[in-house]
C-alpha cells in the first residue's frame, strides 16, 4: 500500500502540507513501511486535502477533506484492510470526476510530476518519438490541422496556422514559446497544468518546435506561481537527463531545449508582443501588428508563442490522431476545454469538458449547483476581457463563435459563477478597476479611456450617477474598443457592454432610484430595525462604530439615518434577523 | 561592462552605509551583466537578496550593466513584483480576484487595513506588516484568499481574517 496526497497550490493552502507530514511521522512512530507520495491537482478544489491510498492490488481509494488527525485514522484503517468510511469520496462527487473528458488534464492529479518515469509510464515522449522517427515537419502540422486545435488562451487561433506561418518564415534560428503568463483572476487552469503535468508541456513544446523547425524554448511562467515554476524546472532537468531535450533527440538532427522565465506581475505581458518585450529584458509594452511573431518576434527572429494548455494538447493529438480529437466538439471548435469555476458555485475547481456542452453542464452538472441554492444571476467568462452572460441563456454551447455571439469570449476559461446578492454594476467597476490599474499605459484611448469608464462606474456605485451615464459608458467603451492598440485595451470595455446589454436595469436603479438590488454598492444600502423582530437585546447598539442606534434594553431599537455610516456590523451581529436591509 | 567603474564604487560605498551589501550581488551580475535582455532577471535576483530595490541600487545596477539609469528604473516601476521601499516582516497579500471579490475580499481587506491602521502598499511603524493587494492568487475556489509570507489561508471572513493577524501579534510580542 501507499499514500499519494494532492499537491497542487491549492491543496496546499488547504493544509496538505500538514497532512503529509502527519502521515510521515505516524507512519515512522507505528513502524509500518508505506511510502508517501505526490501528485498535482486533481481539479476538486471543494475536497482538498485529497489522499488517494493505492492498495497493493492496484486499487484506488480516495478520501477527502484530509485533516493531520484524519490521515492517522485513514491509516490505521486501511492497514487492518477496512475503507475509512468517514473520508471516502462521496459517491456524487466521484461522479462528477468521471463524467469528464480529461485530455489537457489527462495525467493531473494522477502521477507524481516530479518524477518523469511516472509520465513516461503513461505514455509520455511517445508523441516526440513518433514525429522524430515516423513523420516530416509537414505531416506533423497536417494531423494539427485535422485535429482543429485552437489557442486556448482565448482568442482561439488555429493552432497549425501559427506553426505553419513559422515553419515558413525566413531564418535560421526560431523561438518555440509557451505563454504560461496566466494573469487572469479567476483563472488557474494553466498553473494547474504546469503543477501537475508539466512533462506535458514540455513535450507539446517538443512537438512544435520540430515541426517549425526551431532548437530554442522558452516558457514565461508568473512570477505568482513559485510551485509552478519549481515543478517545471525540475522536469526540465530531468528531460534533459533522459535525452528528450537537448542535442540529437532520438538519435536524429533535432536539438531542442528549454528555459524558463519568470515574469515580473503585469497583466498585460499575456498579449504576445508585450510578453516578447519582457522576455526582451522591456516593459512589457504591446506593438503594433504586424510584423507577426510568427515572422519578427523575440530578438527580431520568427516566434510562435501557445499558451499552456495548448501545448499540453499536443502530444495526446499526435498518439492517438487529429482525427480522434475532431471527432469531440462542435463544427468550429474541436477538442475540450479546460474551465476553473468558482464563485458562488458549490463545487469549485477544474473542469474539463468537450466543447459543445452547454454551460448548464458545468454549472449545474460537474459545479453541482448554486452555493446555498441561491438563484443563478451571471457567469463571467473571458476575465478582464469577456463578458457576463445572463441566467436566460444559460443553454448557450461552449463553442467559440456561440460564446462570441453573447458578447462574452470563451476566454482561457475563467468562469466566475455569480448570483442574486452579486451586483452586476459593481462587477463592471471591479473589471475596469482591474483594466484601468493594469494598463500598460502606451496608447491613449486605453489609459485615458478605461480611467474615464471607472470614475463613471464608481460614482453609479455611489449613488451618483446622472442621466446620460449609461449612453456616456457606451460611447466610450466603443470608442476604445475600435482604436485601442492591443488585444487587451480593444476588449477592456467587454465587462461594462455585457452588463449594460443584459442588465441595464440594474444600471437605471443604481442611477434613477438609486437603489442597489443586491446590497452590494454601500452607499445605496439603507439599514432600519423592524420594530417587531427586535428583542432589545442590545447587541447591535454595543457592536455600533458609529454610535447610531439608540433604544432601551428590552425595547425596539432605532437606527439614526443621518449617523448610520453603513458598515452592516448590526446586520451581522443581530441574532433574530430584525436589521432590515433596503 | 562588467569591471566595477570609479562611479559605481562610489555608489556601492552609499549603499554600505544604509546596510546594503553590493558584494552579494556580485555572482548575479558576473552571469547576467553582459547577456542582453536580463534587466527583470538581475532586478528580481537583487530583490530576493536585499527584500526591496532602493533607488541607489538600481543607479548601481545601471552603471554595472551599462543600461541607462532612466530605464532601469523604468522596468523596476512597471512591474508589481517590484518593491522601491523595504517591507515588514510579515508580507500579507490579500487576493482581489473576480471570484475573492464575489465571496467578499473587500471587506476583508478594509477589516484588515483598520486593524493594522495601515493602507494597501503600506508598512506598520514597527515593521511587522505590509498590506500588498494583488489580482489573484489562483486559489480561487477557497476564496476570500490571503497569503501571509507564502502560506496561503483560504475562507476568510474579517473576523477570521483579524484573528490570523491577532496570533501572529500575540506570537511576536511573546518571542520579544
Amino acid at each position: 500500500m501507499r499514500l499519494v496526497i494532492g499537491k497542487g497550490s491549492c491543496g496546499i493552502a488547504a493544509g496538505a502540507d500538514k497532512v503529509s507530514a502527519s502521515a510521515v511521522s505516524y507512519i515512522a512512530e507505528k513502524g509500518l513501511n508505506i511510502p508517501v507520495g505526490v501528485t498535482g491537482c486533481i481539479g476538486m478544489c471543494y475536497l482538498e486535502p485529497i489522499v488517494d491510498v493505492i492498495r497493493d492490488n492496484g486499487e484506488k481509494i480516495t478520501y477527502v477533506k484530509v485533516t493531520a488527525d484524519a490521515i492517522k485514522e485513514i491509516i490505521d484503517s486501511e492497514v487492518s484492510g477496512a475503507v475509512c468510511e468517514k473520508y471516502l469520496i462521496p459517491a456524487e462527487d466521484k461522479q462528477r470526476l468521471e463524467s469528464q473528458t480529461r485530455i489537457a488534464l489527462r495525467n493531473c492529479g494522477i502521477i507524481n510530476p516530479d518524477d518523469i518515469n511516472d509520465y513516461i509510464a503513461k505514455g509520455g515522449y511517445k508523441a516526440i518519438e513518433k514525429c522524430v522517427k515516423e513523420l516530416k515537419p509537414e505531416q506533423v502540422i497536417d494531423i494539427i490541422k485535422v485535429s482543429g486545435l485552437a489557442g486556448r488562451g482565448g482568442a482561439g487561433f488555429p493552432t497549425w496556422f501559427k506553426w505553419n506561418a513559422a515553419r515558413s518564415a525566413q531564418g535560421i534560428k526560431k523561438y518555440t514559446i509557451c505563454n504560461a503568463d496566466e494573469g487572469d483572476p479567476g483563472a488557474f487552469m494553466d498553473r494547474a497544468v504546469i503543477e501537475g503535468d508539466p512533462n506535458s508541456v514540455i513535450e507539446g513544446m517538443l512537438v512544435g518546435a520540430y515541426a517549425m523547425g526551431s532548437d530554442e524554448g522558452i516558457v514565461y511562467v508568473r512570477a505568482e506561481y513559485p510551485l509552478a515554476i519549481v515543478r517545471l524546472t525540475n522536469a526540465i532537468n530531468q528531460a534533459r537527463e533522459k535525452g528528450f531535450l537537448g542535442k540529437n533527440i532520438f538519435g536524429s538532427d533535432f536539438s531542442f531545449d528549454i528555459r524558463i522565465k519568470a515574469g515580473a506581475g503585469a497583466f498585460v505581458c499575456g498579449e504576445e508582443t508585450a510578453l516578447i518585450a519582457s522576455l526582451e529584458g522591456e516593459r512589457g509594452m504591446p506593438r503594433l501588428k504586424p510584423p507577426f511573431p510568427a515572422q519578427k518576434g523575440y530578438w527580431q527572429k520568427p516566434s510562435n508563442i501557445n499558451n499552456v494548455e495548448t501545448y499540453a494538447n499536443v502530444p495526446w493529438i499526435i498518439v492517438n490522431g487529429g482525427e480522434k480529437f475532431a471527432a469531440m466538439g462542435t463544427p468550429n471548435s474541436k477538442g475540450t476545454k479546460v474551465f476553473a469555476l468558482t464563485g458562488k458555485v458549490k463545487n469549485g475547481g477544474l473542469v474539463e469538458i468537450p466543447m459543445g456542452a452547454k454551460i448548464r453542464d458545468v454549472i449545474y452538472g460537474v459545479g453541482g449547483g448554486i452555493k446555498e441554492d441561491r438563484k443563478f444571476k451571471a457567469v463571467q467568462m473571458g476575465g478582464p476581457s469577456g463578458g457576463c452572460i445572463p441566467a436566460e441563456l444559460i443553454d448557450t454551447l461552449i463553442d467559440y463563435k456561440t460564446l462570441a455571439a453573447t458578447g462574452a469570449i470563451m476566454g482561457s476559461g475563467g468562469m466566475v459563477v455569480m448570483d442574486e446578492t452579486t451586483c452586476m454594476v459593481d462587477m463592471a467597476r471591479f473589471f475596469l478597476d482591474f483594466t484601468c490599474k493594469e494598463s500598460c499605459g502606451k496608447c491613449v484611448p486605453c489609459r485615458l479611456g478605461t480611467k474615464r469608464m471607472l470614475e463613471i462606474l464608481t460614482r453609479i456605485t455611489e449613488g451618483k450617477g446622472k442621466d446620460g451615464d449609461i449612453e456616456l459608458l457606451e460611447d466610450l467603451a466603443n470608442q476604445i474598443k475600435s482604436s485601442a492598440l492591443c488585444g487587451l485595451g480593444q476588449t477592456a470595455p467587454n465587462p461594462v457592454l455585457t452588463t449594460i446589454k443584459y442588465f441595464r436595469n440594474e444600471y437605471e436603479d443604481h442611477i434613477y432610484n438609486h437603489k442597489c438590488t443586491a446590497h452590494q454598492c454601500q452607499a445605496l444600502v439603507t439599514y432600519s430595525i423592524e420594530a417587531d423582530k427586535c428583542k432589545g437585546c442590545t447587541l447591535c447598539a454595543k457592536n455600533c462604530p458609529a454610535g447610531a442606534i439608540e433604544g432601551k434594553v428590552k425595547e425596539p431599537h432605532v437606527i439614526d439615518p443621518a449617523k448610520c455610516v453603513k458598515c452592516g456590523k448590526c446586520n451581522t451581529v443581530c441574532r433574530f434577523g430584525a436589521v432590515k436591509v433596503d | 561592462m562588467s569591471e566595477i567603474c570609479k562611479c559605481a564604487e562610489a555608489e556601492a560605498e552609499v549603499l554600505k552605509k544604509d546596510g546594503i551589501d553590493t558584494s552579494l550581488l556580485e555572482p548575479t551580475l558576473k552571469e547576467y551583466a553582459s547577456v542582453k535582455g536580463s534587466l527583470i532577471t538581475i532586478l528580481q535576483h537583487a530583490q530576493d537578496i536585499y527584500g526591496y530595490l532602493p533607488v541607489e541600487l538600481l543607479n548601481y545596477i545601471a552603471l554595472r550593466t551599462g543600461i541607462k539609469a532612466a530605464k532601469v528604473l523604468g522596468v523596476a516601476t512597471f512591474y508589481a513584483q517590484f518593491r522601491l521601499e523595504p517591507i515588514g516582516k510579515y508580507l500579507i497579500m490579500i487576493c482581489q480576484g473576480t471570484a475573492c471579490h464575489v465571496n467578499g475580499s473587500e471587506a476583508v481587506q478594509a477589516t484588515i487595513e483598520e486593524y493594522l491602521e495601515i493602507k494597501d502598499g503600506q508598512t506598520t511603524p514597527d515593521g511587522l506588516f505590509s498590506i500588498k493587494s494583488v489580482a489573484c492568487l489562483g486559489c480561487c475556489s477557497l476564496s476570500p484568499v490571503m497569503m501571509i509570507n507564502g502560506e496561503a489561508y483560504g475562507t476568510l471572513t474579517p473576523d477570521k481574517a483579524k484573528q490570523i493577524l491577532a496570533d501572529i501579534k500575540a506570537k511576536e510580542a511573546e518571542s520579544k
